[in-house]
């Protein structure tokens, strides 16, 4: 039977089967198990209302559970366990997670997501949040806007390919077809090459340390200042905002010292996938390009949310575009911007497509994602694969934690 | 906002500049993959993609001297062709790849012993020699041609409709749209009734669930690769379609239920207590009511789950494609051709690009809804 058939004989069984669960088993319900006639007619409404919300909710319910709830469980004790020759399992404690931190690829793969989980929703919301203000400013902004989400609809693959091709290399004196190549070859070492390669990335390094510092600042604060009342439980999150801040503005300015006395091999097309540390970076940029437009459009939507009066008040007072912009309104939507960070970073802990398609974790490219695949299906380690995706499960937990926190809070 | 009377602010160059070239960045890469896919292969390895629309000089690979051998006046003489495409011109040739563009275009270059070489404009060259030449070895010629802006359908014809077509392109089309399609419709329909039920439904437990539901949104899908199936292989399921499109309908259900819930909720309560006073159930309400009014969170997750499902590699990896190769999908099919077929990047591009033009389409005609979904999803 042709898959089409077979697609299309399972969409009308299961739209089928759906809508006749739900009719026949209302029907059911009302007709034969509680009539509301009859001698008990009061009483059969009230346990058939109760009845039936279960009813709607059996099949999602179903599903959620089989697919969700019961595999973190599961992967749960699988972490724990070792296949023995002859089938079975056995219980191992945590023989497989020691295993794992023996492992040399699993550390790069863990800084590597580091890495990720800091660039990627700094950058995507960073760009989106540009975006959003200066596309809220021209006439072509929502041409301009379409554009930029465009590589929402793109798949992981596809966008592994397209950006394939602007890192393609050439080996010397043939023409580049990559367009990264080609830029990087139109400097040749002259004072514009200094100050587009050098002078200009060293500036930008240096206002994100300074970025780095005042967020942290922001935490860190409130502790040093005995006057002002600090929630116990929100101090080791304050010194970890301070801690993370601290080695971002270290990685930043080695970063700036190591640029200003690299040098830089201009001239000579670079394979820029295999430079090991930076491969990453150019692998994130793919990310970065597809999640940008997701925070322009959730970011555009707070900033015109942001009450106008607000906004008339700060001009009348005399504040700049720039004073408006960063003491205006962007802290009116701080909320949103934690809302599109956290969602990104979700994104960022599954991301695997793209380091499968594009590098497949060489070069020092490896992620937890890809990695755990690795294990599973290559190495065939369900023991270890388990106990990688159980560390992607224990990064995701404290988000996961917090949405279902302001969820209930939402509710009441 | 600064647009006070009189005052015009200076930045709104800056604005447009920024804003172009940051549109400019983001189009980019596309574009690449774009004109790549509509180039021919030598285009693409001679020249980068932005030059495609320009005249190109390009050095044609060498080609010997051959072809039947015609007396004529008493000489002997050789014509023939450089290059087939007519509307290329000749810039320069030569006859030693030293000097590869040592002679114009009509040159007679005496090569030895009498033997003559010229090249036309239009790549055609006579050899003409007093002796015949059969036997010997003949000249190499090097030549640099200029070659018009030239676009071909070309690669998408090899890759759709060639039968001999080895990279299985239109087969894994076909097999993505049967994933896609169960997938997207079966979620929204279980989805509905349940996300009715948390919204307009009194009942214990309800708000524990709608938490339970949030948490279950940023559940990674990897945790349920090796129990599902293990859990498929234990049921008789093994891999295949039915397998995919429950796991599809299973990790797209939280989104869904969140999201329907959320607009569920904001329907206005007046109407379905009113079909409540006339007499009509629960069903009745949901389909008649409830149903049609929430077609817009409707559109936007099949949106959503469209997309998801359509680029999606890990699911299909794991639960679809098995060892016979014949369930293979547009996403794999790819990763395959970029692991075999790196270098051919006209075969690579159009691929990609074939596989992207649907969730293209359906984004940008649909592109209202899923603002709309992504807003309700997230802003809460």
């Amino acid at each position: 039977m042709s898959p089409a058939l077979q697609g299309l004989i399972t969409i009308i069984i299961g739209v089928g089967g759906c809508v006749g669960y739900f009719y026949f088993s209302n029907l059911f319900l009302d007709k034969v198990l509680y009539p509301p006639t009859g001698p008990n007619a009061g009483r059969n409404i009230t346990r058939a209302g109760m009845i039936r919300p279960w009813l709607f909710l059996a099949p999602a319910l179903i599903a959620l559970t089989v697919y969700l709830a019961y595999p973190v469980v599961e992967t749960l004790r699988l972490s724990l366990t070792e296949r023995v020759p002859g089938g079975g399992y056995a219980f191992v404690g945590l023989d497989n997670y020691s295993k794992m931190a023996a492992e040399p690829k699993f550390w790069e793969a863990l800084r590597n997501n580091m890495l990720w989980l800091i660039v990627v929703p700094a950058m995507s919301t960073a760009f989106g949040l540009l975006a959003a203000q200066l596309s809220d400013r021209i006439r072509w902004g929502n041409l301009a806007k379409s554009l930029i989400f465009m590589p929402m609809a793109i798949s992981f693959v596809g966008a592994a390919v397209i950006w394939k091709l602007v890192y393609d290399t050439r080996p010397v004196g043939q023409e580049q077809i990559g367009i990264l190549n080609a830029v990087w070859l139109a400097f040749e070492g002259g004072p514009m090459s200094v100050l587009f390669l050098k002078i200009v990335p060293i500036l930008g390094l240096l206002a994100f340390a300074v970025a780095v510092g005042l967020i942290a600042w922001v935490f860190v604060r409130p502790m040093l200042k005995a006057r002002e009342q600090v929630g116990s439980g929100t101090i080791p999150l304050r010194l970890l905002v301070g801690a993370g801040a601290l080695w971002l503005i270290y990685m930043s300015l080695r970063s700036i010292f190591g640029l200003a006395g690299a040098d830089l091999p201009y001239g000579v097309p670079q394979t820029w996938l295999t430079i090991p540390f930076w491969n990453s970076f150019f692998l994130m940029i793919v990310l970065v390009w597809i999640q940008t437009g997701f925070a322009m459009v959730i970011l555009s939507a707070a900033l015109r949310g942001v009450p106008e009066d607000t906004i008339e008040a700060a001009i009348v007072d005399g504040a700049n575009p720039f004073q408006i912009f960063f003491k205006i309104k962007v802290p009116q939507i701080m909320g949103t911007i934690v809302v599109v960070w956290t969602t990104i970073t979700i994104v960022v802990l599954k991301v695997f497509d793209i380091v499968y398609a594009m590098s497949n974790g060489q070069w020092e490219t490896q992620v937890l994602a890809n990695y755990m695949y690795d294990k599973l299906f290559r190495a065939n380690d369900w023991g270890v694969g388990s106990a990688s995706a159980m560390i992607i499960m224990l990064l995701v937990t404290p988000i996961l934690i917090w949405n279902v926190y302001n969820a209930r809070k939402e509710m009441r | 906002m600064d647009n006070i009377v009189g005052k015009k602010s200076g930045l709104t160059w800056a604005v447009h500049i920024s804003m172009a070239v940051l549109v400019a960045l983001w189009l980019f890469p596309t574009l690449g993959l774009f004109v790549s896919s509509f180039r021919t292969a030598d285009q693409i390895s001679s020249s980068g993609w932005w030059s495609a629309l320009s005249t190109q000089e390009r050095q044609v690979p060498a080609i010997r001297v051959g072809g039947d051998e015609v007396e004529v006046d008493g000489r002997f003489v050789i014509e023939g062709r450089l290059f087939s495409a007519t509307d290329a011109t000749l810039s320069a040739w030569g006859t030693t790849s030293t000097a590869p563009e040592a002679n114009a275009p009509g040159d007679v270059v005496e090569l030895n012993d009498g033997v003559t070489l010229t090249v036309a404009e239009d790549g055609a060259y006579v050899l003409s020699s007093p002796v015949t030449t059969e036997g010997t070895r003949l000249p190499r010629i090097f030549s640099t041609a200029t070659t018009p802006p030239e676009f071909t359908l070309e690669n998408y014809r090899a890759i759709l409709f060639e039968p001999s077509n080895t990279d299985g392109m239109s087969r894994a089309f076909f097999n993505t749209l049967t994933v896609t399609i169960p997938a997207t419709i079966i979620p929204i329909l279980v989805a509905a009734f349940a996300a009715y039920a948390l919204a307009w439904m009194d009942f214990p437990g309800r708000a524990l669930l709608i938490a339970a539901i949030v948490g279950l949104l940023v559940v990674p899908l990897q945790l349920a690769l090796i129990p599902l199936l293990k859990l498929h292989n234990d049921i008789g399921i093994g891999k295949g379609y039915l397998g995919t499109w429950l796991a599809h309908t299973g990790f797209g259900l939280p989104l869904a239920i969140y999201l329907l819930r959320n607009y569920m909720v904001g329907l206005p309560r007046d109407i379905i207590e009113c079909a409540k006073v006339d007499g009509a159930s629960d069903f009745q309400i949901f389909t008649r009511i409830i149903l049609p009014l929430s077609f817009p969170a409707l559109a936007s997750f099949a949106i959503f789950q469209f997309l998801w499902t359509w680029n999606d590699l890990l699911v299909s990896l794991v639960f679809l494609i098995d060892s016979t190769g014949q369930t293979t999908v547009m996403t794999k099919q790819i990763v395959e051709l970029l692991g075999t077929r790196g270098g051919n990047w006209e075969i690579l591009a159009t691929a990609a690009f074939i596989s992207i033009a649907v969730p293209l389409l359906v984004f940008f005609a649909m592109q209202k809804y899923l603002v709309r979904g992504l807003l309700a999803g997230s802003v809460k």
